[in-house]
């Protein structure tokens, strides 16, 4: 398992799409850090041939049939819209 | 007999059916009473009084009509502010959040609405659920009814404490890691987290999605056994829904007779344990003990990794499960992007709080490039073994027993470091990581007069074997009659 | 394989020295009346943010739940490509932001897909038109579903996002980097389309935003064996802007390596308007997309029983039946190429042959090709609405077979069949097409008249010549006004000419 100073926090922020002043930085990685410390400790386990749990009861083929039903009316659907035009949502342009 | 507020489901729908007491004049009186002492336990986000009168009043409507729902038609519950209700804002005490208003009824709404329960108030919680004493909501911070310069617990903080007010006759929360059982063992309710998989989730604003379960909260064993009959069963729109068998769980508390066979899980009973908590916790496992019940000490060998395991598997779920709030199609949106892109970035950076930005980073660490296997897959084997202890301990055991929390009601304010505050979460999260049922149940109070709960965990889908056995106790004890001086 | 087909090992190297590897990623939307994690409605060409739910536009609190539909499609779709179907699969997240993403995750599957390996079989542009070209199979690395995201619109200032195609079915299709041209490309595509179009898993129109996709794109000397640098060419939205981007960017990339150039990993856009490609990101900011399994999600199990329900849907399909075709019916590769690739047209065809003969499978397939196809083409009506059934086009083909119309007068009788939905007997009565029920007499001196106008003709049919029985044929029908019976003047000529 890595060392805690592996956590690069720019990278991690810009990921998760997060924008951090420098205080905040500062303080999460050193708070990530305390608890990726506390984190090593699973390093230790032996988990050899143990699979892994996604689900806590796992039952397979769990669908619906082909069935339309209806929707949210476009109003009720763009209700908690922050901007809106034509029906459509409004964002900023978008440059990536 | 205690005032109207204060009464349990069953006292009240007697009276209700009787006609000596109508919906509307107990909503009115939980009104009155939520406004008296609201604005030194603030347990709510918002509230809407003439729509929960007019929902007592169609109640009073069916009753007249001889169309009583049941038990909690006319009863108020109110909700955690992540549970969907039409029309309602719904924050997750989140400023993120702030003006959102949901467009549609999460399934246990639905199924609350169709019992007759009249649905009230938007409690306050941590902020998408990520705490464990409420200090982390968007808004406010709620206090605790016993003594309001202390934290009511977390995350459902204000269900636990609306309900310990007489600000309302049930409530619902939900539970990830403790997060209705805490609250209710620091304010002197019972809450339930269900086995996972028998409430539905569709609606339940999501924290950890493989963890988070809606539990109810009572003010005693069989007012959370009505509730619960209410929410829980299979549901076509929650495909981590399991197809029960739903029973009538309040009637079901006379049926399941001990004595039990109890095990004491040794790892919960070591250091970091409040003595107070301790010994009253001994007395509970004393009392089973004079009423015939087997007791026998098990051990769950794995316990000492549950925490890391669980802050990694739920904060990787969060990092996924909050990307949505982007300030595009609802919530807060910044007015300092420069683009569609950095629209994100600013709106995520001023509506989230410190804990969630500090869970996201985690989560997003965890499952980034070159890290999954050490952690997020390692956790996963982890919880593997972790559930494997359980059900070996089952093998001998109807039930386990222990301490819900470490410690009492703590002081706003106190635990500033992150992991002081993870580690309040040390006997409840290895339930969730197995998918088990738990209850805690009032067992006493400390020599300062804060409320102590006791924990039973139960066997998957044995809800109403578990309901029983906490029933026992809460039936031949008197905790739940004493109230907060408010 | 059968020996009717030339099959093609190698490929011949660009002329410029170099050889292009390219692997296409190909995004089918499955066609479901519901999308694929919720029950509203799947579909194109709506009022803008209709077809949406709290799913849909990842509302707090919103749950997926599997379509069924999308399963069994893909299971199809993984059958008629010979991949392996996985006995177990799961969903994946797969996280990164974008405005059009309702959730910022996308629903999909990571490291087990529900098909693996199978192939593609394409056909080479042949020697001319009329001239099968060299087959290959193009092996496949997986197939996989998810989810597809909604639409963003931009204007100069602002986007708008409308979230209708958002959750619906997709497959994504990724083959081995085992395509050589931008040719061999097209037909791929062409080849899958097909494939996904006679499975009726989609209508693979790529206006609506049906079928996409994307090229992995190097170049290396010839000889080489290990890869070039690959660039990724995006926004391939129409077959021929494969085509052309793919042939550009070949050219563009060994443009760069002769003026002494390093080929970037990177993302290009293609714009198939301008022909000109730009770069979108390089390898350095390359996603990091954090897959994780869903929990919302439970795995999927697919066991044998299924797999042969869904093996009893699959059709024949484009290629297998073209060999057939070609060995069952006698039929030449031209009209073959013509009648496999539409499914309800080789199927009408083989209705047809049904009812009128195999003897008439050519004949059937000439009319097919020539008469029905240009008059649904002027018609513009769907092929399905079309009133001329097997049953009049057999019905007009015994007509003349048995020369009670003459071939003119058919195709006259077809055209009016066409728009009138009449049976050709009716047609022909109504409108006097039939050939003249001419009495033996009149039509014996008619023929007596001709062979005695035409003594050298007479000569060559007896010195052998057969086809010196034609000029006796013009003056009869002549003088029958072209109503004669060309099957009864052929054997009255052959009596009179016996007896001489
Ligand atoms: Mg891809
Ligand atoms: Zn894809």
């Amino acid at each position: 398992m890595s060392q805690p100073t592996d956590l690069n926090i720019d990278h991690v922020a810009k990921l998760a799409r997060l924008a951090l002043t420098p205080e905040e930085k500062a303080t999460f990685a050193q708070q990530l850090g305390d608890v990726l410390h506390h984190i090593e400790q699973l390093a230790k386990l032996d988990v050899t041939n143990v699979e892994p749990s996604a689900h806590a009861f796992a039952v397979e083929n769990v669908w619906a049939d082909d069935v339309p039903r209806p929707g949210l009316p476009v109003e009720l659907a763009l209700k908690n819209a922050p901007a809106q035009r034509d029906h459509m949502i409004v964002v900023p342009k978008v440059v990536e | 007999m205690s005032e109207v507020f204060y009464q349990s489901i069953t006292q009240l729908a007697a009276e209700l059916e009787a006609k000596k007491l109508s919906a509307v004049e107990l909503m009115q009186a939980v009104i009155a009473r939520t406004k008296a002492v609201e604005p030194r336990v603030r347990a709510f986000n918002s509230f809407d009084e003439s729509d929960a009168l007019a929902q007592a009043a169609a109640s009073d409507t069916r009753r007249a009509a001889g169309q009583s729902r049941g038990p909690l038609d006319g009863i108020p519950v109110a909700l955690k502010d992540v549970i969907a209700v039409k029309d309602q804002p719904l924050t997750a005490s989140s400023r993120i959040l702030a003006n959102f208003v949901s467009p549609y009824d999460a399934t246990v709404t639905t199924r609350l609405r169709d019992a007759g329960a009249v649905l009230w108030g938007r409690c306050n919680c941590d902020e998408f659920a990520m705490g464990s004493s409420t200090e982390n909501s968007g808004f406010h911070v709620t206090g605790n009814p016993w003594d309001v310069t202390r934290v009511p617990g977390g995350s459902s903080g204000g269900s636990a404490a609306a309900l310990a007010a007489g600000e309302a006759i049930a409530t619902l929360g939900s539970d990830t890691g403790g997060s209705v059982r805490q609250p209710a063992a620091l304010c002197g309710v019972v809450g339930m987290k269900p086995t996972y998989g028998l409430v539905s989730r569709y609606g339940l604003i999501a924290y950890a999605s493989s963890l988070d379960q809606i539990g109810p909260f009572g003010r005693t064993v069989e007012d959370t056994a009505t509730v619960l009959r209410a929410i829980a069963g299979h549901d076509e729109r929650d495909s981590t829904s399991y197809r029960a068998t739903i029973l009538d769980y309040r009637a079901e508390l006379a049926a399941h007779k001990g004595p039990w066979r109890l095990g004491i899980p040794k790892e919960y009973f070591g250091e970091g344990l409040d003595p107070e908590i301790g010994a009253a916790v001994e007395q509970a496992i004393a009392f089973y003990k004079s009423q015939g019940c087997e007791i026998r000490e098990v051990s769950l060998p794995h316990t000492r990794y549950c925490l890391d395991t669980y802050y990694i598997i739920a904060t990787a779920e969060a990092s996924s499960n909050l990307a949505r709030y982007d300030g595009v199609r609802y919530g807060h949106r910044s007015k300092q992007a420069k683009d569609g892109v950095d629209l994100s970035y600013q709106s995520r950076a001023e509506g989230f709080g410190a804990e969630v930005k500090r869970r996201i980073i985690l989560g997003t660490y965890v499952l980034s490039s070159g890290y999954y296997d050490a952690y997020y897959l390692r956790a996963q084997k982890v919880r593997t073994l972790i559930r494997r202890d359980f059900l070996e301990a089952y093998k001998d055991v109807d039930a386990l027993i222990t301490p819900t929390s470490p410690v009492p009601a703590f002081k706003i304010g106190e635990k500033s470091d992150p992991l002081a505050m993870y580690l309040c979460d040390i006997y409840t999260i290895g339930v969730n990581l197995a998918g088990l049922p738990g209850i805690s149940v009032p067992c006493g109070f400390t020599k300062s007069g804060l409320p102590i709960g006791v924990q039973l965990i139960g066997q998957p889908f044995q809800e109403a074997c578990l309901l029983a056995i906490a029933h026992a106790y809460d039936r031949a004890h008197d905790w739940n009659t004493r109230h907060p001086i408010l | 394989m059968t020996s009717v087909l030339p099959s093609v090992s190698s490929v011949s190297p660009n002329q410029s020295g170099y050889e292009a590897v390219i692997g296409l990623e190909v995004h089918v939307q499955v066609k479901t009346r519901s999308k694929i994690f919720t029950r509203v409605a799947a579909g194109y060409g709506h009022e803008p943010n209709t077809l949406t739910d709290p799913v849909v536009l990842g509302l707090p609190g919103a749950l997926p739940v599997m379509n069924k539909a999308a399963l069994d499609a893909v299971i199809k779709a993984g059958l008629l490509l010979g991949c392996d179907i996985a006995p177990v699969c799961k969903w994946d997240r797969k996280n990164y932001f974008y405005p059009d993403s309702p959730k910022n995750y996308q629903i999909s599957q990571y490291d087990q897909p529900i098909c693996r390996g199978g192939s593609v079989e394409i056909e080479l542009p042949g020697a001319a038109r009329n001239v099968m070209g060299g087959h290959k199979h193009i092996p496949l690395t997986r197939i996989h579903l998810e989810e597809d995201v909604g639409k963003l619109n931009h204007f100069a200032s602002d986007s708008l996002v409308d979230y209708n195609r958002a959750g619906t079915p997709l497959m994504e299709i990724v083959s081995e980097p085992a395509l050589h041209s931008a040719e061999e490309a097209f037909a791929y595509l062409t080849s899958l389309r097909a494939t996904m179009v006679y499975g009726g898993i989609s209508d693979c129109d790529m206006e609506k935003g049906q079928l996409r996709c994307d090229a992995n794109i190097s170049i290396r000397p010839v000889g080489q064996t290990t890869l070039g640098t690959k660039v990724e060419l995006k926004n391939l939205n129409s077959i021929s802007f494969v085509r052309d981007g793919i042939a550009h960017e070949i050219k563009r990339q060994i443009g760069v390596l002769e003026r002494g150039g390093v080929i970037v990993q990177e993302t290009r856009d293609y714009d198939g308007m301008t022909g000109t490609s730009q770069s979108l990101r390089t390898k350095e900011e390359a996603h990091d997309y954090r897959y994780f399994p869903d929990p919302d999600l439970m795995p999927v199990r697919v066991d044998d029983p299924w797999k042969e329900r869904m093996r009893a849907e699959c059709p024949e399909l484009p290629f297998p039946k073209q060999r057939r075709f070609i060995e069952q019916y006698q039929l030449p590769y031209t009209l073959t190429s013509v009648l496999v690739w539409d499914r309800a047209l080789a199927d009408y065809f083989e209705e047809t042959v049904k009812l009128a003969g195999v003897a008439k499978a050519q004949t059937v397939g000439n009319w097919i090709v020539n008469d029905l196809l240009r008059e649904h083409r002027k018609s513009q009506a769907a092929f399905a609405d079309i009133k001329v059934t097997p049953a009049h086009l057999a019905a007009n083909v015994k007509l003349v077979d048995s020369g009670a119309v003459l071939p003119n007068a058919a195709k006259e009788i077809f055209i009016e069949m066409f728009a009138t939905g009449d049976m050709p007997e009716a047609i022909a009565e109504r409108r006097g097409l039939k050939a003249a029920p001419t009495d033996s007499g009149e039509l014996e001196q008619w023929c007596r008249d001709a062979i005695a106008g035409n003594a050298k003709a007479v000569a060559e049919f007896k010195a052998g010549k057969e086809s010196a029985i034609n000029a006796f044929k013009g003056p009869v029908m002549k003088a029958a006004k072209g109503k004669a019976n060309p099957k009864l003047v052929d054997e009255t000529l052959r009596r009179l000419l016996a007896a001489m």
